[in-house]
């Protein structure tokens, strides 16, 4: 079992758990933390790179690294895991996030519990993308959720118990549909199918027609839900808003692209057929989210909300384009998640530090923070570049590979949706610059601001990382784009023609 | 030196200073960081140089076939992003004669503004920032200009935005210059949504994005549309005019152009070369580079002439009114474009060869010498005098007679006064006007008379009226050398471009063709234009009353141009309180208190029922017993009454 470098991303956080106990002071728990984020970091370089030897030596298998070992026999349910582009560009995601998240919440008062928590939640999100087992991923996909409502409602600021108990909930409630809907896989596969939970089997044997059009809306808005999908977005403003720094970035940053990851690795892929035919009324609500979201950006004064509108509107658009069925959108759309993820992760970060510094979140409080924090304010307006979709940024080679991608669709209404979507690009940029020059120029707008100081070390390494990973995405991304976009033209390219 | 790695360095050249002055600006000097700037950028104008010298007279086979006809040639074109098999983003190097024309242009002003603002930004805070931005808004346009394809024009496009942004809005602490640099960015995003959409119609049907394959069988792509129409209007003219609304944003055409006036924010040498030389003449240079795809589609060609049009008269006419010298600049640098835009528009293939074309292109030369000209002499008057109005100005000849001089060179290039280029360009776009439809020609000869007056206007009060009296106080003094260099030489190149037989290299087909003057058209517009000077002459040279008394007399058109027709105030009003009253706050109130509320509702709903039938588990062992023995009793009647 060990033999399996997957099974790695979740040895490390359990023995960083372990490792957690057993401190007693701060410096301890950081020691802690930066070494085992860094051991992820490591690890998921090296997966990429033994997954880019594998492809290179013409291993076309849907998964690689694959593994399984039984846990509960009369059920049929494993512990398997294996990866394609799409895992590993989420594993490589996440393991950057949680490093920078380490770095961000660098003081935080109670930090062993914290990072416990921290940790765990990182152990369900790393366990959710190497499981290729339908029970397991829904496991780890509760892991990850748990920990959350305490990390809100300990450690959270303002409304934190409302919102830590609405985020919750309502992310209970699309588990009770992903929980039903995973069970109907289970038991309806299609005509002499065997019953089985393996991601890779079921999508060999398919699921039973009749039944796909019952569980394929089940699992999609089961999973959209957490992707922020219109209208069950609203646990997202008042969670961010309420999170520590470390959590709004790895919520927004990690575990929203559970719900995207989800979308198409159970509901899409397992079910192209219903895909087929009900994606427009999902392509409706998400196009919605996308414009939507992007409109009530532009009025909201807490930083956070903006984002988390704003996120609302990214991640809308990564649903659109899954839904899309075609592999450039849907290469697209994977792409958008990494580069939303960063992007996300880095506004939080900056927000929080700014918030450390002046106490207020609201844009009306502030002004001319371009003088006073130069670096902080670069990076903002660096994510705000990326956010606003500048060539040379993640966010533009996201979106373009989108919106080539979905008009490219032989349908006029996927086509009037996908200029739809285009209008956000717009939209975006009078939200951005309304913030940033409201917040980053202009007078300053509280004399006690003047005092303040620049980034520390450790807020500068959280920043810069993010923002290279940015920049690279940006600069070079027909290396991710094959990455990410392999899988679609091979294995899932086949599906898709077979259903037109 | 070998041109595959010139035409590599003339992008790398920048991108490196860029980078270099951006990232480690902050432990340089001030004077480090400009000289180190300017040499890059000296370095990549004798590369650009001698790119455009190799590509027009080395005559090599690459270049020029043996009938004489320029080709188009890809130096480099490297895969950057790749959608599909044949949809690919490459970056490339392309060289034809336009793009050749605007590597020369740009290296060319862009060291003049490198080289003034040692000048002009010494001892300013943030004086390597503003170098850093200067050299990414060259690579920006650099790379724009020599596009292979379509979509690394729009990545370039969106990078010269941006850099226009950043440079606007470089005194940040400026309230009014964080809301022009907010402006632009927001108003050509939204002309670039057009842009985008475009593309995306176009790469729909064609499955490309290569320019080479679109413009050279222009007659494929109409094909490849199957002869669709929406609206009435083909699928091919939807495509070219959103590709146009694109160029309208970025040259400020009407009714996109309310962003230009306001740019006037950004430091003066970056309104020489952003906002007057070089980016929004991209416009231009998109139409230009689609031309043999525009000629498939009269109505789109149409309706860049109509645009075009109205443009350049409504600009003229509010240019004729401003009293801050640089926003007299900037409408005439959008009346100017307009010219380029309607010229392009007349330009058929069976009308003197297309001469509007070569005509467009000749302009867009000669005006950007001239207005950077223009742009840098008023750097140097506000530099002087330390305001941008001109009833703070007046008799400034005396003071600094440099200044005077190359100003009035760049006043009569403009109004078209012969031999200084701008008649020679002009008098070309007038010509091709009058051939396509006299009712243009007629028009845009007028037009062409309101610049030569709001021009000298202009001069006239700057350097004559009489001295103002807060010269006392503070007394006027010439720029220094670093300051004065690029306007001679600017001054020289306004005097000299005229004589550039330029239908050798630039025309449409590539074909060479021979300029010759039609003085029916040349001595109406040389009249005119005389005529104009003459007038302005009369109103402005000395102190006297008859503007006032004129102003008076019209008061309702002054203030209507004056307030540039209420444009400004329509957009405040449509973004203001439609869209942000109307639609924004509505969908945020909406979520707030609609969507969150049906989520509330459900918890609030959840915990009323539970709070309702709570009283059932009381744990009082007498009610379980009672109700125990009730439901017992109750099935054994109901027992009872089935078995009888």
């Amino acid at each position: 079992m060990f033999s399996n470098i997957l099974i790695y991303f979740v040895v490390i956080p359990v023995l960083m758990l372990a490792g957690l106990a057993l401190t007693r002071n701060i410096k301890q728990v950081r020691a802690v933390a930066v070494v085992g984020s860094s051991a992820l970091l490591a690890l998921s370089g090296v997966v990429l790179y033994q997954f880019l030897q594998l492809r290179a030596a013409g291993n076309t298998d849907p998964m690689l690294m694959t593994g399984s070992w039984v846990w509960f026999e009369p059920l049929n349910i494993h512990l398997a895991v294996g990866v394609d582009g799409i895992s590993v560009a989420m594993l490589i995601l996440s393991a950057i996030i949680v490093f920078a998240g380490s770095f961000a919440s660098w003081t935080i008062s109670q930090s062993k519990e914290f990072f416990l928590w921290l940790v765990l939640l990182s152990t369900g999100v790393f366990g959710f993308f190497i499981s290729i087992d339908l029970f397991t991923m829904f496991m780890f996909y509760e892991v990850a959720l748990i920990p959350m409502y305490l990390l809100i409602g300990v450690w959270g600021s303002g409304k934190k118990e409302y919102s830590a108990m609405k985020l919750t909930l309502m992310l209970m409630g699309g588990s009770a549909f992903l929980l039903l809907g995973i069970l109907g896989i289970y038991f309806h596969p299609a005509e002499g199918g065997q019953y089985t939970m393996n991601l890779v089997e079921i999508a060999q044997q398919g699921v039973d027609k009749g039944w796909q059009y019952f569980l394929f809306p089940m699992t999609f808005v089961g999973f959209g839900v957490l992707g922020a999908m219109f209208p069950f977005h609203t646990w997202s403003p008042d969670g961010h808003a309420s999170a520590p720094t470390a959590v709004s970035m790895l919520h927004a940053g990690v575990l929203m692209k559970l719900g995207g990851y989800g979308c198409f690795r159970v509901a899409i892929y397992l079910m192209p057929e219903a895909a087929n035919e009900l994606a427009w009324i999902f392509l409706i609500l998400t196009g919605i989210s996308v414009v939507y979201g992007a409109f009530s950006a532009c009025v909201q004064t807490d930083l956070k909300y903006i984002n988390a509108y704003s996120s609302v509107s990214h991640c809308g658009l990564v649903l659109f384009a899954i839904l899309m069925l075609n592999s450039t959108a849907m290469t697209g759309a994977i792409m958008q998640m990494l580069s939303h993820g960063l992007m996300t992760a880095l506004f939080f970060a900056l927000i929080g530090m700014i918030y450390g510094r002046t106490h207020t979140r609201d844009i009306r409080e502030m002004g001319g923070l371009m003088k006073i924090m130069p670096f902080l304010a670069v990076g903002y307006v660096i994510a705000g570049l990326a956010s606003l979709g500048l060539p040379g940024l993640s966010g533009f080679v996201a979106e373009m590979t989108i919106f080539v991608g979905s008009f490219q669709h032989a349908d006029t209404f996927h086509r009037a949706f996908t200029i739809v979507a285009c209008c956000s690009i717009v939209i975006t940029a009078v939200y951005i610059l309304r913030v940033v020059g409201k917040l980053l120029f202009g007078p300053v707008q509280d004399e006690h601001h003047r005092t303040l100081t620049d980034a520390t070390w450790w807020e500068r390494i959280s920043v810069v990382t993010l923002i290279l990973c940015v920049a690279i995405i940006g600069c070079f991304p027909n290396f991710f784009n094959d990455l990410v976009g392999q899988p679609f033209q091979t294995t899932f390219a086949n599906i898709i023609d077979v259903i037109k | 030196m070998d041109l595959s790695l010139s035409s590599h360095l003339i992008l790398l050249l920048p991108l490196a200073m860029f980078l270099i002055i951006g990232l480690t600006g902050m432990k340089m000097s001030h004077r480090f960081a400009g000289v180190l700037g300017t040499v890059g950028l000296g370095i990549t104008l004798l590369l650009a140089y001698a790119v455009a010298y190799t590509y027009f007279f080395s005559g090599s086979p690459d270049f020029v076939d043996a009938a004489g006809q320029r080709l188009q040639y890809s130096v480099f074109d490297y895969t950057w992003l790749e959608f599909t098999e044949s949809l690919v983003i490459k970056l490339g190097f392309f060289l034809d004669p336009i793009s050749a024309m605007m590597l020369v242009v740009i290296t060319t002003v862009s060291f003049m503004v490198h080289l003034y603002s040692l000048g002009y930004m010494k001892g300013e805070v943030g004086f390597q920032r503003y170098y850093a931005f200067l050299s990414l808004f060259t690579f920006s346009m650099l790379g724009l200009v020599v596009a292979t394809n379509i979509f690394q024009m729009y990545i370039f496009w969106e990078l010269v935005g941006v850099s226009s942004y950043l440079l606007i809005g470089f005194f940040y602490t400026k309230p009014s210059a964080v809301s022009a640099s907010k402006k632009a960015f927001i108003v050509t995003r939204f002309a670039d949504l057009g842009f985008l959409i475009g593309i995306l119609i176009l790469s729909f049907y064609t499955k490309t994005f290569d320019f080479l394959t679109i413009t050279n069988s222009p007659e494929t792509v109409l094909a490849q549309t199957g002869g669709a129409t929406f609206m009435g209007a083909s699928v091919l003219t939807w495509a070219l005019v959103l590709i146009f609304a694109g160029g309208m944003g970025k040259s400020a055409m009407m009714p996109l152009h309310i962003w230009l006036p306001d740019a006037m924010e950004g430091p003066t040498p970056v309104s020489a070369l952003i906002h007057a030389a070089t980016m929004v003449v991209a416009g231009v240079f998109l139409v230009a580079r689609m031309f043999p795809v525009y000629l498939i589609s009269h109505a789109a060609l149409m309706f860049i002439t109509v645009v075009g049009a109205v443009t350049a008269f409504y600009a003229a006419v509010v240019a004729c009114t401003q009293i801050d010298i640089k926003r007299v600049l900037a409408f005439s640098t959008i009346s100017q474009i307009a010219f380029m835009m309607t010229s392009l528009g007349v330009a058929m293939p069976d009308i003197h060869e297309g001469l509007g074309y070569m005509a467009s292109m000749f302009h867009l030369f000669t005006h950007a010498m001239f207005k950077a000209l223009l742009f840098l002499g008023a750097g140097a008057i506000i530099h002087a005098v330390h305001s941008n109005d001109y009833t703070e100005m007046g008799g400034l000849r005396k003071y600094m007679p440099i200044t005077h001089i190359t100003f009035l060179i760049g006043c009569l290039s403009i109004a078209g006064i012969p031999p200084f280029s701008g008649f020679f360009s002009k008098d070309e776009m007038l010509t091709a006007m009058m051939h396509n439809h006299p009712f243009w020609g007629y028009w845009m000869t007028m037009v062409a008379g309101l610049t030569a007056f709001y021009m000298f206007r202009l001069y006239y009060r700057i350097f004559w009226w009489d001295d103002n009296k807060h010269y006392a106080e503070h007394r006027p003094h010439e720029a220094p050398a670093t300051m004065t260099i690029p306007l001679i030489f600017l001054a020289l190149v306004s005097v000299v471009a005229g004589f550039i037989p330029f239908g050798e290299y630039v025309t449409w087909n590539r074909e060479p063709y021979e300029i010759h003057l039609d003085w029916a058209v040349a001595g109406t517009s040389i009249a005119t234009a005389v005529v104009a000077i003459v007038i302005a002459t009369i109103f402005y040279r000395k102190r006297n009353d008859i503007p006032d008394r004129l102003t008076k007399r019209f008061q309702w058109l002054w203030t209507a141009a004056h307030r540039r027709f209420y444009f400004d105030e329509l957009y405040m009003f449509v973004t203001h309180s439609i869209i942000f009253r109307r639609i924004c706050q509505p969908i945020a109130w909406f979520d707030r208190h609609i969507i969150d509320g049906t989520m509330n509702m459900f918890a609030a709903v959840t915990n009323k029922a539970s709070s309702a039938i709570k009283g059932l588990q009381s744990g009082n062992v007498q009610s379980y017993v009672f109700v125990y023995l009730l439901g017992t009793l109750l099935i054994a009647a109901v027992a009872c009454v089935c078995l009888i």
